[in-house]
């Protein structure tokens, strides 16, 4: 596994897991600590709101099948607040539709990955959302 | 004057018109009609003009002046509205071969043979005493000639009859009458001498009158205006040239106005005129200006005459006479002669006309239906030599009835007041007859209401109390009213004074009959014949012919029984040869192979209807066809040609419901096919996420494990636990999703046999033992030992029970109790948890399968989302039920029942059963 450069040398950048199942958390918090993320883990939609709003995080990774309010519903609500506009956000789903897809990048998503996932292009990705662009680094 | 000669003249007059009618009458037996064109139809419209215009306009001028006018200008209003009136009434008279007034009304309000007899006892009466006018004045105009200048009026009661020439007038009049008034059996064929002598006798009037005018304004005086010059020197002839001034002179002028409006369309020459013997209706459009035209130019010398004769005759003598009178003051006999046979002229035709309408009445619309009522006939009897009889009989006795009115009354009544008294009478055929054609809702028992109270009416203001007059007892009478009652005096009825006597007769006797027809009407139901006469005379310009009628009678005769029928009242040739036309008609050459229908019978009605009227034609026929009474299926089998195409096109109808019902149904399955679809698509979409849900932690789990061999050796027993767990789940998945797609499809093999639920309770836990014993859970069992066995599928039932034990594993705080008993037929299991418990608004939504029902306490268990689904199919196609209870916090009580014996699985299962 590949390290990665840590994009803000002050803090590590802090990732909110939001997903109901258990075992699905357990792997994917792994692989963010592994990659040297501070991780976060919310199991509904109205949690992961709460989190938000108390410390946002710098990315969101977002399954959509959610007890009470779905994925889509919070990714435009993270998207509807400009004080947000900085946090990424990626989709983690089932849902593979090409439907379904085009919805969540209009909605706002960064990423879109599908289930079960590949951990390497799972991390890849966690990497490329959070590496700021080559002209905004020093 | 000598009488030789006079008596020469009118013999001659009398024998033109006998050659004139006679012509017409051959060239129409040659197939010449002389009568077919609109000039003809309208003079024979004058027979308006009577000898009461020829003698009586004048007199009336004299005495009240323009007062005269009204009764001319009703009819030329009446005129302007020919089109629309006469028009429809001659249409609706063809179709249903009206032979008169009374069949008309009869006709109208189903074939009524009450309505007609009242309509002709009506019409008789009322003009029975206009006849003896006409009379009256033939016998004065000749006796006034013959013994001028002795202008002594004879003493009738002092001249025997057979001296009297009003008596072989009327001999004559009747004798024309006969002669050419019943020369067809058919009285809706043309009586076409009648008519060409009718116009003749038009001219003839018209002639003589302007003659005499003409003598008068320029020879006795320099023209109009040295005559009008001179008699508005006389203060009392001044007031003749202008309006009454009395404040009631415009209401008395506009009833007499109504009045003569009506009279031009309801007396019964009228009608027979303008309507039996109308030849085309287009010829209305000519004689609605030539009609009112020849009333005004015979209506020019009216006032010139009265003036002249008041100025210039003296002595006590009936201005009524001036006519005569002028031209003999100046020795001008031959002129005298020429106003006399004018005079006569006008008289003989409104006695000829009359008397062939009246009689055509008096036998079609009374005596015909009596004698059919009572059955006078005997069924062999030929008939139509007999009503022609009839007929003749009958205008022999209107003749001789208006003679005798003469000889009773003659000195008394001035030719005026019988004139309007007769058109008063009429008039009460208005309401009946005009509501008739316009009104659909005008009912028989309306229609008789209004006309017999407006006669009583009439009777009472009018004829009463002049017969009380001659009687000698009239002045108490009609100053005091009746037993003294001033409120009932007849020419102030409920103290409605001012008026004219006929002002006052009319306005009562039209309230009431117009009343009456009104509230008689809507308060009475009608007949179905009713309704269907009704629609038929309202709506006639919508019927091209009477073969559009639909038919609602229906009965049983034979062909022969029709022929039998028609031969007694036409005669055999004429039967014959109508039955043949018929039969021709309907595509037949034989009418004795004809099949008696609706139509047949109805154009048999027609035929005799021709003859003796609707309502006698209508008992004739009835006779012999049993009229049955009317069900709704034999409505629905009395259809005639038309209704048959109804019938047909109601099928057409009827197939094209059912198509598109069919279509309907049809689309209601594809739609629940589609729907099925899209379920299926939904379950196939939720099956793969499950699927996918565990896929994804082994995944994702095994790819860690695989890139980082030196893990841990807890964390990588950690990970390869949730492997090994998330694999089982997935294969369970695969299980439950191929168990639910079987019970879905009820492709089930049923395994029945006897269950005892108690050990199937006990295997199930020790099976699950290990889930309660994980997380220190509590389970007490209530199973009684005497719970019977139930006759189902063990391994179906064992699933349920090891769904609800799981689930309660899953969701209990720390106790479940599993409780078995026997309810009825039927045994109930519970499974109590402490857990949560269930929100009321999911308890129907977690049977569904995958339902998304947010964990009550936010915690989310393990599970497939078909574990409930599945135990309410398996529960349900077992016979029984399974529900959840309890309060939400307070933990959940999952129950289910089951019947114990005999197992009767639900009846889409059945075919299934092993």
């Amino acid at each position: 596994m590949p390290q990665p450069e840590s994009p803000v040398p002050s803090h590590p950048p802090r990732v909110l897991i939001v997903d109901d199942e258990p075992n699905i958390i357990i792997s994917i918090e792994f692989l963010l600590r592994q990659a040297g993320y501070t991780t976060q883990v919310a199991h509904s939609g109205e949690d992961a709101l709460r989190i938000l709003q108390q410390e946002p995080p710098d990315l969101v990774v977002l399954d959509i099948m959610l007890p009470g309010m779905d994925g889509f519903e919070v990714c435009q609500w993270i998207r509807e607040h400009s004080e947000w506009n900085h946090v990424k956000i990626m989709m983690l789903t089932a849902k593979g539709r090409d439907a379904e897809i085009s919805k969540g990048f209009a909605l706002g998503a960064d990423a879109y990955i599908t289930k079960p996932f590949s951990t390497r292009h799972f991390v890849e990705e966690v990497h490329r959302l959070l590496t700021p662009p080559a002209e905004d680094r020093i | 004057m000598n009488l030789g000669l006079i008596s020469f003249v009118a013999l001659i007059y009398i024998g033109a018109l006998f050659a004139i009618a006679y012509y017409g009458d051959r060239e129409a037996e040659r197939g010449r009609s002389l009568i077919n064109t609109p000039y003809i139809y309208a003079l024979s419209l004058t027979v308006y003009c009577t000898a009461w215009t020829f003698y009586g306009s004048v007199g009336r001028a004299a005495t009240s002046g323009v007062d005269f006018l009204p009764i001319y200008l009703g009819p030329t209003i009446m005129a302007a509205l020919w089109w629309f009136v006469l028009r429809k009434i001659i249409r609706i008279s063809k179709i249903q071969h009206i032979t008169s007034i009374a069949d008309f009304i009869a006709s109208r309000y189903g074939k009524s043979a009450l309505l007609g007899g009242l309509v002709t006892a009506m019409a008789v009466l009322g003009v029975i005493p206009y006849i003896s006018l006409q009379l009256k004045a033939v016998s004065y105009s000749f006796t006034l000639l013959w013994h001028y200048p002795n202008l002594a009026l004879p003493d009738l009661d002092a001249i025997p009859i057979l001296r009297d020439t009003g008596f072989y007038v009327a001999l004559i009049m009747a004798a024309f009458a006969i002669l050419f008034g019943t020369r067809h059996l058919d009285a809706t064929e043309h009586h076409e001498g009648l008519v060409l002598a009718m116009a003749f006798e038009s001219i003839v009037k018209l002639l003589t009158f302007l003659s005499v005018g003409v003598f008068v304004t320029f020879t006795l005086f320099r023209g109009t205006g040295d005559l009008f010059a001179r008699a508005a020197m006389q203060p009392d002839l001044r007031r003749l040239f202008a309006f009454d001034q009395t404040p009631l002179a415009y209401q008395n002028w506009f009833w007499l106005i109504l009045l003569s409006m009506f009279a031009t369309l309801l007396l019964p020459r009228q009608f027979q005129m303008a309507v039996v013997e109308n030849v085309n209706e287009r010829h209305i459009e000519t004689a609605t200006w030539l009609f009112p035209f020849y009333l005004f130019v015979i209506n020019l010398f009216v006032v010139p005459i009265a003036l002249a004769g008041r100025l210039l005759v003296a002595g006590d003598v009936s201005p009524d006479m001036y006519v005569l009178l002028l031209p003999l003051e100046r020795s001008a006999n031959w002129l005298a002669l020429l106003a006399f046979v004018g005079g006569i002229s006008a008289a003989t035709g409104m006695i000829i006309v009359e008397t062939v309408a009246l009689s055509t009445m008096l036998t079609n619309d009374l005596m015909m239906p009596l004698l059919l009522h009572a059955n006078a006939f005997s069924a062999s009897r030929d008939l139509s030599s007999f009503m022609l009889n009839l007929r003749r009989g009958a205008i022999l006795l209107v003749v001789f009835l208006g003679y005798l009115f003469f000889r009773l009354t003659g000195k008394t009544f001035s030719m005026v007041s019988i004139g309007l008294i007769s058109f008063a009478a009429v008039v009460q055929f208005a309401p009946a007859l005009l509501g008739g054609i316009y009104w659909k809702g005008g009912t028989r028992r309306g229609a008789l209401l209004g006309l017999l109270s407006g006669f009583l009416v009439w009777a009472y203001t009018l004829p009463l109390p002049l017969l009380a007059q001659t009687a000698g007892l009239g002045d108490a009478f009609i100053e005091a009213g009746p037993w003294g009652v001033s409120w009932l005096r007849p020419y102030a009825l409920f103290g409605l004074t001012g008026y004219e006597p006929i002002t006052h007769a009319l306005f009562w006797s039209l309230l009431v009959n117009a009343s009456l027809y009104l509230i008689g009407s809507l308060w009475s139901g009608e007949s179905a014949l009713e309704h269907r006469q009704a629609a038929l005379f309202v709506d006639i310009f919508r019927h091209v012919g009477g073969s559009e009628q639909v038919q609602i009678w229906r009965g049983e005769a034979s062909p022969l029984d029709l022929q039998t029928l028609m031969q007694r009242f036409l005669g055999r040739s004429r039967a014959e040869q109508l039955l043949s036309e018929y039969a021709r008609t309907r595509g037949v050459t034989d009418w004795r192979a004809l099949e008696t229908d609706a139509d047949m019978i109805e154009e048999v009605e027609r035929q005799l209807a021709g003859v003796v009227g609707a309502a006698s034609a209508r008992v004739a026929v009835a006779s012999i066809v049993t009229e049955e009474p009317l069900d709704i299926t034999k409505v629905i089998h009395m259809l005639d040609e038309t209704s048959q195409v109804v019938a047909y096109s109601r099928q057409l109808e009827q197939k094209s419901r059912e198509l598109e019902a069919a279509t309907a149904e049809l689309r209601e399955a594809n739609r629940r096919l589609q729907e099925l679809d899209r379920l299926k698509d939904e379950f196939i979409s939720t099956v793969t996420h499950e699927l996918r849900t565990p896929l994804t932690s082994i995944r994702a789990l095994t790819e860690i494990l695989y890139y980082n061999p030196d893990l841990p050796a807890a964390q990588r027993q950690q990970f390869l636990d949730i492997i090994t767990k998330e694999i089982a789940r997935l294969s369970r998945l695969i299980n439950d999703v191929l168990d639910f797609a079987k019970l879905e499809s009820k492709a089930y093999d049923w395994n029945l046999k006897p269950v005892n639920l108690k050990m199937l309770i006990s295997d199930a836990f020790d099976a699950t033992r290990q889930l309660f014993l994980e997380r220190n859970i509590t389970v007490r069992m209530e199973l009684p030992d005497d719970a019977p066995d139930a006759l189902t599928d063990n391994d179906l039932l064992m699933q349920v029970i090891l769904n609800l034990l799981s689930n309660a594993a899953k969701f209990t705080t720390d106790q479940v109790t599993v409780r078995l008993r026997q309810e009825g037929d039927f045994l109930r299991v519970d499974v109590i948890d402490n857990g949560p418990g269930v929100d009321p608004a999911y308890r129907e939504t977690i049977f569904e399968k995958f339902s998304q029902v947010p964990p009550p306490d936010g915690i989310r268990r393990q599970g497939t989302g078909l574990g409930l689904p599945i135990s309410r199919a398996i529960i349900t196609q077992l016979g029984g039920r399974i529900w959840v209870e309890g309060k939400p916090g307070q933990g959940a009580t999952f129950s289910f029942t089951l019947p114990i014996s005999p197992f009767k699985p639900s009846q889409e299962t059945s075919h299934a059963t092993t």
